[in-house]
């Protein structure tokens, strides 16, 4: 057990280095992949809430970026701080997330799954064709990075680590909900609903909080995209970015705590590693997917679990 | 009136497409509890292959079309049970639902990567033109489409309401263990099933490509529309999921004419969410005791 504990010890602190040094030697491009990443595990990490954690499948975390990023662009670009939009942002993520959950009390999986596709495709139409409020095609442009505790963060790195420092609170306060009561109720929920039920544990109510947490997080990711890229139009936020980030929650291992950050690693950087020929990326990660899924169950955190438990000749 | 009669044929046109894909969805849902999120680009593949065989190999379009169907049954119905249904479905729907849907990607970047990132031109089964329907006017294509598929459900309902086999297939999807029972070969009808979703598709694929263009993205909406189209007719009645795809394709091109076009894949996914909240086995399906 100790020797666990210390692998463990040493992998978060060779993690934790390389994500406060090595943006140190990196360009704008390597700082802007970095921060991406951040921004992508964020959004990952409300999904695997919903997800990984609770059990109900969500197709629109894309259009609560959207959400979040146009919420964040609109209020920045009209003079308010980011940390305005950031309310505005998280608050609709919130109360959209909580409509969301109604049907998911009515119905399961692929229904779920084709609803929350559906309202992704609903949310997409409106960021389109309402120009008077989000500029239609012709999108936001010269979105202003914030000025944090007196720092401006115009310089991608500081930027980065704008990122970071957000990526940390929330993992922190992900981390704390999920050994609260709360924590605990989504994983009963996900396990055996009806059991969940008979213990006295409000189901309706957590479906509902479920949606409505893990989609606030990814409209908070979508707050911070819209200051990275500068310049927001609705294609980015259509239905494809809802399939990458459940793809990346997937391969991370959905319920793993760390698994949405290896699942977000992996989806940044395969395209800049496939560079040669664009495209190639994604059909490799659709056969990642389907090969974790067939082989690996619980994700490449879960393999990572599996291969120290066998180094130490333990069975699991 | 006239005007309405003309959006009423052209939208069963399209909705006899869907009511294709539709079916589809339903017999795979019925016989193996499977839900395929690559329905829609099952639909955009086929035409690829033809168009793969008359501008590659060459062929005349009846022989590249023969190809097609032969590609997708192999492909998009025993490769694509054996392959990923078989070994997940014993883990439950979710990673069924997260397979198909990588499938669904894998086969839309692979003909972007491999063929085309353009649309398509795709021959159509008729030469162009007009006819006269009580004074509505309407594409010689459409009124093909209609003959086809129309043909094509009629031929399917007769294969699984009055033939041995199909009545086979009828019983291992209403209940497989009395069907097991009973002597029929369950697993080679599940697979049965497979093979007609694969055809199904490539009907639909040949149909509707000339009308939209062959192009790789072209599943995304075709896939949605299908399942909408599913649900609203009753996911777990073959004849449900028909109507629903004759409804929606009538709905959808109402919508577009009179409400608008701007929204009109909106005011079907409204109908949806009206459905599922209120009626969730359809307008013509059978209630279904809640799985837990």
């Amino acid at each position: 057990m100790t020797g666990r504990r210390l692998a463990a010890v040493a992998a978060g602190l060779l993690v934790a280095a390389l994500l406060l040094l090595l943006p140190l030697t990196l360009r704008p491009y390597g700082l802007y992949l970095m921060s991406l990443w951040a921004v992508l595990t964020i959004a990952a990490m409300g999904l695997n809430l919903t997800l990984g954690y609770a059990g109900q499948v969500s197709l629109a975390q894309g259009a609560f970026v959207g959400i979040g990023a146009y919420a964040a662009a609109l209020l920045t670009t009209a003079g308010w701080p980011l940390g305005a939009g950031l309310l505005l942002g998280v608050g609709l993520g919130l109360l959209v997330g909580w409509l969301l959950g109604y049907p998911a009390l009515r119905v399961q999986h692929h229904y779920l799954a084709f609803v929350t596709l559906g309202a992704n495709t609903l949310v997409f139409l409106v960021l389109r064709n309402e120009d008077w409020l989000t500029g239609g095609v012709y999108g936001i442009a010269a979105i202003p990075r914030p000025t944090v505790l007196g720092y401006p963060t115009d310089h991608p790195l500081a930027f980065y680590y704008f990122c970071l420092g957000v990526l940390l609170l929330v993992g922190l306060g992900l981390g704390l909900l999920l050994r609260s009561p709360w924590g605990r109720a989504f994983e009963a929920l996900r396990e055996n609903p009806v059991r969940a039920e008979s213990l006295g544990i409000d189901t309706r109510r957590y479906t509902l909080l479920a949606f409505a947490i893990g989609s606030a997080v990814g409209s908070l990711a979508g707050a911070i995209y819209a200051p990275l890229v500068q310049y927001i139009d609705p294609s980015p936020f259509a239905l494809g970015l809802s399939l990458a980030l459940l793809l990346m929650v997937v391969v991370g291992g959905a319920g793993r705590f760390f698994g949405p950050g290896l699942g977000a690693a992996i989806a940044v950087l395969l395209p800049e590693w496939l560079r040669f020929s664009e495209g190639l990326y994604l059909i490799l990660y659709a056969v990642l997917v389907i090969l974790v899924l067939v082989f690996l169950p619980s994700g490449l955190v879960g393999l990572a679990d599996r291969l120290s438990a066998r180094a130490r000749g333990e069975g699991r | 009136m006239s005007n309405v009669l003309q959006l009423l044929l052209a939208g069963l046109a399209t909705g006899a497409i869907y009511a294709l894909v539709a079916a589809g969805f339903a017999l795979l849902w019925q016989t193996s509890r499977a839900i395929n999120f690559a329905q829609g680009e099952f639909v955009m593949l086929p035409a690829f292959f033809v168009l793969a065989g008359t501008e590659w190999l060459g062929l005349p379009f009846w022989v590249a079309a023969l190809l097609g169907l032969l590609l997708a049954l192999l492909l998009l119905g025993l490769l694509f049970k054996r392959v990923i249904i078989d070994p997940l479905l014993p883990q439950g729907v979710l990673p069924v639902v997260i397979a198909t849907i990588a499938v669904g990607i894998l086969l839309k970047e692979s003909v972007k990567e491999f063929y085309s990132a353009e649309a398509q031109p795709f021959p159509a089964l008729t030469p162009g033109g007009n006819i006269d329907v009580l004074g509505a006017v309407l594409s010689l294509q459409d009124v093909a489409v209609l003959a086809v598929a129309g043909l094509a459900i009629l031929a399917m309902q007769l294969f699984l309401g009055r033939t041995r086999l199909g009545r086979m297939m009828q019983a291992t999807a209403q209940n497989p263990e009395v069907a097991e029972i009973l002597g029929i070969p369950t697993r080679r009808m599940v697979l049965y099933t497979f093979l007609l979703n694969a055809a199904l598709v490539t009907l639909a694929s040949i149909l509707i490509s000339p009308v939209y263009l062959a192009k790789f993205d072209n599943g995304e909406t075709l896939g949605l529309v299908a399942f909408i189209a599913a649900i609203v007719g009753g996911f777990n009645q073959v004849r449900g999921a028909i109507a629903g795809g004759f409804l929606v394709g009538v709905v959808d091109n109402f919508g577009a004419a009179y409400v608008s076009s701007d929204y009109r894949t909106g005011i079907l996914l409204l109908l949806l969410i009206a459905v599922i909240l209120l009626r969730p086995e359809g307008l013509w399906g059978r209630a279904e005791e809640r799985t837990v």
